[in-house]
């Protein structure tokens, strides 16, 4: 295994992705529509990121109540509607799944 | 409201806090795993200081484990962090009064977290004409904790084996939570949430994560569709009127 060509391709291609919109922005712009469609970047990635992790922990599909991943998210998804504070949705969140995961399911 | 840099700097900072424990036992158990493979110290080390993403870093060290050759790693290394593509793409307006000095670091700094607290912040304030030093409070933030929690799992991983298994990843779902709930509020982008999830579901066995970036492009879609049916209603006011130009 050559470590540094590893790295090196790894940096390259990571930092190509996340640069090369940037380097060229004065050049180009996007039609409204697709301005518009990019507004909804962050609620649809984040939530593609999240169910799998919620719903399949370990890697199975995992829909019951004794899954502190769906009581955590629940809570966490109440709280924050009710205070739109972040600190207090991940405390409460991370507060309710390991009450479950550890008090009340083991 | 005007915030002097240094203000910006420390809000950026402020506000990225609960993603930073969040992300901390990630970059922890990254060392630790880092560690137990053939990679020498070094590279586990150099790894978050040059390339700085991490769940491609966590699938780089599982396919070192199996055995990959790295053409194989950087190859998925791509399609992994595909998705970052889409970050820039919503940032590009906000980014276009910098110079490529200031864009370069902005990009190598880009990463769910700092996409996640910066994209809420534009959602608050709009168009910002000192965005750069919000950005690279909650960012450089980010960086130093992703830095400092690789060299602890370094060191201190084989001494707590079973972390891995304490179900921390949940410290991201309710921060990310804590993000997107408050961008609910009509049809189109709860919609747009609920069409994500469900295909991340259905797709999640797609290779290199390509499932993740069909899931989010069908959902954008979807909303787009409704957005449309609605009149043409915005997704929401203070982002369009940010991404506006």
């Amino acid at each position: 295994m050559n470590e540094v060509l590893l790295i090196f391709g790894m940096f390259v291609v990571t930092f190509g992705i996340r640069y090369v919109l940037f380097a060229v922005a004065d050049n180009i712009e996007f039609p409204d529509k697709l301005k518009r469609a990019l507004n909804y970047v962050p609620i649809a990635v984040l939530t593609a990121i999240i169910f799998p992790a919620v719903f399949m922990p370990k890697g199975e599909f995992y829909a019951s109540i004794e899954n502190p991943y769906i009581v955590g998210a629940i809570v966490a998804i109440a709280i924050s509607f009710w205070r739109k504070n972040m600190l207090l949705t991940v405390v409460a969140g991370l507060a309710a799944f390991a009450a479950w995961k550890w008090l009340i399911i083991s | 409201m005007q915030y002097t840099r240094l203000k910006l700097f420390i809000l950026g900072m402020k506000d990225c806090a609960p993603l930073i424990l969040a992300a901390i036992p990630f970059g922890i158990i990254y060392g630790a795993l880092g560690q137990s493979t053939e990679l020498s110290a070094w590279a586990v080390v150099a790894m978050s200081v040059f390339v700085f993403a991490g769940s491609s870093q966590f699938i780089a060290v599982g396919l070192l484990a199996g055995g990959a050759a790295w053409p194989v790693i950087v190859l998925t290394t791509f399609f992994v962090n595909f998705r970052h593509l889409l970050y820039s793409a919503n940032l590009l307006p906000h980014v276009k009064p910098y110079s490529q000095a200031i864009r370069a670091p902005m990009a190598f700094l880009l990463t769910d977290e700092s996409f996640a607290v910066a994209s809420n912040y534009l959602t608050d304030h709009g168009k910002q004409a000192n965005f750069h030093w919000y950005y690279f409070g909650a960012a450089l933030f980010m960086y130093i904790n992703w830095q400092v929690c690789t060299l602890v799992g370094l060191f201190i991983g084989q001494s707590i084996p079973d972390m891995a298994n304490w179900g921390l990843d949940m410290a991201m779902v309710v921060a990310f939570i804590g993000i997107i709930v408050p961008c609910l509020h009509n049809r189109a982008t709860l919609a747009c949430a609920l069409t994500a999830g469900v295909l991340s579901l259905i797709t999640y066995d797609w290779p290199h994560k390509t499932g993740l970036l069909f899931s989010a492009v069908v959902a954008i879609l979807v909303a787009m569709y409704l957005e449309a049916k609605q009149g043409g209603m915005q997704p929401d006011a203070h982002i369009s009127k940010g991404a506006s130009k």
